[in-house]
């Protein structure tokens, strides 16, 4: 079963690359800092309603990242513990709605729980009150179905990295479920959670838009609202670099915390086989499995049905042109994957390799520093010696890679550690190192989660507004942006169409890559 | 030799570009949109100037107005079209801006004196709503009201900065107790103005602000009668919408036949379809059918731009502590 502190011998994983990745992230994002901290005219100072959203800000990504990971044991556990069918459809569905613009994604919320969605008609329809979703409980329920389906992806993760052998050991044994827990699950709880946790609570750090659409007013005012108010409102870029340096602070922390916590523990190496699970065979717990796996996926789906179900409505009124812009979206996406493997493999090998866990903080800067700020930063530092719009599709491609960074590093990390600790002294035996270790072993071994953080990667790239909108150009626009576009000239069908097609396209990249990851897996 | 003739294909090709002088103007993002009046006023500008017309969107009037900040003198821009009268105090004071030598038979509520911005068109804030819908007519019938209403963040949005000032400009020291009266009809506030008209046609609220002549969208591109505005009678805040050009600009005559252009009769009749705001001046054919039905307020608010920075912050921190109870 699961031993406890075992000393991890990967000397053999080269760090250099590793590092000079995470140098190279640190200074991407640390120029465009100080570009406009160097062109801020005024003071670096906050006033109180900027403390006010950085209490708000700490406070509802708390809660967003406790309810989504609370939630996801259960679905996650579910999941791991039942074979059905489309239970491969609906495992690449969960990575959908974290893919979805912003504002597609809270319109199709908006259908189910707004004020005149579904679950409103179905309460006055039964004689009950009405609930509104504007508030602290709105921004949480739309941060939950964006990141639920994301930790759970990585609980399941979690799961599958236990040999097949220790559930069929317990089942022979007659292990009862809560030893299974206590054995087995906790441990790999333990080992998976607190970066879960980091994760989507830096995720719900950034949020601007739908924390102050589902708000319900300024209380629900978000750092990068203010950062955005900084900017655009007050042009004070001293306030909006110290703004974001503490965007970057409270994600860092947290990060680093939750990080150390992660205690090191391995399962051991099994002989890859499938996890079937002769442990929980029938009765309560099967009942219960199929409950929560319904809820979870009624939760996902139906917003996701309302999405489409609109878009199809709108999709003969989407103009000729933004399919162009598709295909501009999709080259975006695919050249940022090839960036983000570029950068995410040597550093999650870099930190498989060092005890300290606490450095895959690094790859979080990328998601904590306003996209914004970065975009400023950047426009600053470009500007006086080229065109800004000419670089604006090698920015967002830069930016989108920076963005996907931490996920993919979350998904890649505990199996490259995992691959470093069981497979290090066998390789370091036969003298693998270098490059050939990472093709002979490393590389095949992380096929899956290869697949998943390059899929989620593209399929983010894809769905992303980000930078583009800043250093704008007509004949540069990307799908989300022409999107936009069509919302902000009244064509709300035709957008909702785009949408559509959007989400779609998200979903392909998504879908191929993570297929072929999970095609022929070792330990699907 | 194929090389040969591919270079020298390249050479003239630049070399004729290089002779067709180059016009830049900075606006919003929707107006160099596929379905705004960029590409139009483009193709006529072109016909008339021997020159290339590059329209360069930078998210909207307030963004527009820090990305000229960030660029400086250095900015490549000649023209900047599409900031208004809240911003236009701001622009002047960065001293990157020139005197224009534009003079129309402005058809605006307003006199127009500015010799640093030209409008180019103009238009009414107010709350759309469903036809049929009883609606309230004024900002403190609206605060009694069970009405639901979306309205935008001022500090990401012009029309939501367009509604703080129109509330001041009505109200002046009672605002803060008309925002109080508000707090509870306002499902919810938006980044932007999208978002928010959004919201409204999926129906969670009664009312969104945009402008008077939102329902001339629905009726002209649509032919959907079922949209209109609610006039209140405390009257309506304007919004007009300028162009300036900048003193750094290296081609100042292609400049001034721009903000020439965009006065006269090519330009002007091409605003209030693809816009949808009223053109600065009436072209001689008239308005496009449909704009005849639209709310004609009887009293227009405007806060003069000298005032306006100062009017803001203080309006700002009054709806924030009115709503944030």
């Amino acid at each position: 079963m699961a031993s406890g502190v075992v000393p991890v011998s990967v000397g053999n994983i080269s760090t250099k690359t590793g590092i000079s990745a995470a140098v190279l992230i640190a200074a991407l994002i640390l120029s465009a800092l100080g570009a406009v901290t160097w062109r801020a005219e005024g003071g670096l100072t906050l006033n109180p309603s900027d403390w006010a959203a950085v209490r708000f800000t700490i406070w509802q990504a708390m809660w967003s990242a406790f309810f989504s990971c609370l939630l996801a044991v259960p679905v996650a556990r579910a999941m791991a513990r039942r074979r059905f069918w489309g239970r491969s459809f609906l495992i690449t569905l969960l990575g959908a709605p974290f893919l979805l613009p912003v504002i597609v994604a809270v319109l199709g919320l908006l259908a189910i729980f707004g004020r005149s969605g579904l679950l409103n008609d179905a309460l006055t329809l039964i004689g009950f009150e009405t609930v509104s979703i504007y508030g602290l409980h709105g921004v949480v329920l739309a941060h939950v179905f964006f990141n639920l389906p994301l930790a759970t992806r990585l609980l399941l993760q979690g799961w599958q990295s236990v040999p097949a052998e220790q559930f069929r050991l317990s089942a022979q044994l007659g292990t009862p479920p809560s030893m299974v827990f206590q054995l087995i699950e906790k441990p790999l709880l333990l080992r998976s959670l607190p970066g879960a946790f980091a994760l989507v609570f830096v995720i719900c750090l950034t949020s601007f838009a739908v924390a102050l659409t589902l708000g319900g007013g300024p209380r629900a005012t978000t750092i990068e609202l203010a950062i955005y108010q900084a900017f655009r409102f007050d042009f004070d870029l001293g306030r909006a670099a110290v703004l974001s340096l503490v965007q970057l602070g409270v994600a860092g922390g947290a990060a680093v915390l939750a990080f150390w916590l992660v205690p090191q523990i391995t399962f051991g190496a099994g002989l890859d086989r499938m996890q079937q699970r002769w442990d929980v065979r029938g009765g309560v717990s099967l009942a219960l499995d199929r409950g929560i796996i319904g809820l979870a996926a009624a939760f996902l789906i139906l917003p996701l049905a309302a999405i489409t179900l609109s878009g199809l409505r709108g999709l003969s009124d989407v103009p000729w042109g933004v399919w162009g812009t598709a295909w501009t979206s999709l080259w975006v996406a695919l050249v940022s994957v090839v960036v983000l493997l570029c950068l995410a493999l040597p550093l999650a090998g870099w930190v498989a390799a060092t005890r300290k866990g606490s450095v895959e903080a690094v790859g979080l800067l990328g998601l904590a520093a306003s996209p914004l700020m970065i975009g400023t930063g950047w426009f600053i530092l470009i500007f006086p010696y080229a065109d800004p719009a000419d670089w604006a599709l090698v920015v967002t491609i830069v930016v989108n890679a920076l963005m996907a960074l931490p996920f993919a590093l979350r998904i890649l990390v505990p199996t490259l550690r995992e691959t470093a600790t069981t497979y290090g002294r066998l390789s370091q035996a036969l003298g693998l190192k270098g490059l050939r270790l990472w093709v002979w072993v490393l590389l095949p071994r992380a096929r899956p989660q290869i697949g998943f953080a390059a899929g989620l990667a593209g399929a983010l790239s894809v769905g992303d507004l980000g930078v583009v909108a800043l250093f704008s150009d007509p004949d540069r626009a990307t799908l989300p942006l022409q999107m936009y576009r069509l919302m902000g000239s009244y064509r709300t069908e035709a957008a909702a169409g785009a949408a559509l097609i959007l989400l779609v396209l998200a979903f392909g990249v998504f879908w191929i890559m993570d297929y072929w990851g999970r095609k022929n897996a070792i330990a699907e | 030799m194929k090389y040969l003739a591919f270079a020298a294909g390249v050479l003239t090709a630049s070399s004729a570009i290089a002779e067709t002088p180059e016009l830049i103007v900075y606006t919003y993002d929707s107006f160099v949109s596929d379905w705004g009046p960029g590409p139009a006023v483009e193709k006529a500008f072109e016909e008339t100037c021997a020159c290339d017309l590059k329209l360069v969107g930078a998210g909207d009037g307030a963004a527009l107005l820090a990305r000229v900040k960030l660029e400086g003198a250095r900015s490549d821009a000649d023209i900047v079209m599409g900031l208004d009268t809240n911003l236009t105090a701001a622009a002047k004071e960065t001293g990157l801006f020139t005197t224009h030598s534009v003079s129309a038979e402005y058809t605006l509520p307003i006199a127009w004196t500015d010799d640093t911005f030209a409008p180019y068109d103009w238009g009414y804030f107010a709350f759309v709503h469903n036809v049929g819908d009883a609606v309230p007519t004024n900002f403190k019938a609206l605060g009694a009201s069970d009405k639901k209403i979306v309205i935008q963040d001022p500090r990401s949005s012009t029309p939501g900065l367009g509604l703080l000032m129109w509330v001041k400009a009505a109200y002046g020291a009672e605002a803060d107790a008309i925002w109080a009266g508000l707090a509870d009809n306002i499902v919810t506030v938006t980044p932007g103005w999208s978002e928010a008209y959004g919201l409204f046609l999926e129906g969670e609220a009664d009312m969104v602000l945009s402008y008077t002549t939102s329902p001339a969208y629905h009726l002209i591109a649509e032919e959907d009668a079922t949209k209109a505005a609610a006039p209140f009678d405390e009257g309506h805040y304007l919004q007009i919408e300028v162009a300036g050009k900048l003193k750094a600009s290296d081609q100042p005559e292609l400049a001034d036949q721009f903000l020439a252009f965009m006065v006269s009769e090519a330009f002007q009749t091409i605003i209030p379809t693809t816009n949808w705001m009223y053109p600065a001046v009436t072209p001689a054919a008239g308005l496009p059918a449909g704009f005849e039905t639209l709310v004609t307020p009887d009293k227009s608010l405007l806060i003069p731009e000298a005032e306006a920075a100062a009017v803001r912050d203080a309006a700002l921190a009054e709806w924030q502590a009115a709503l944030s109870q």
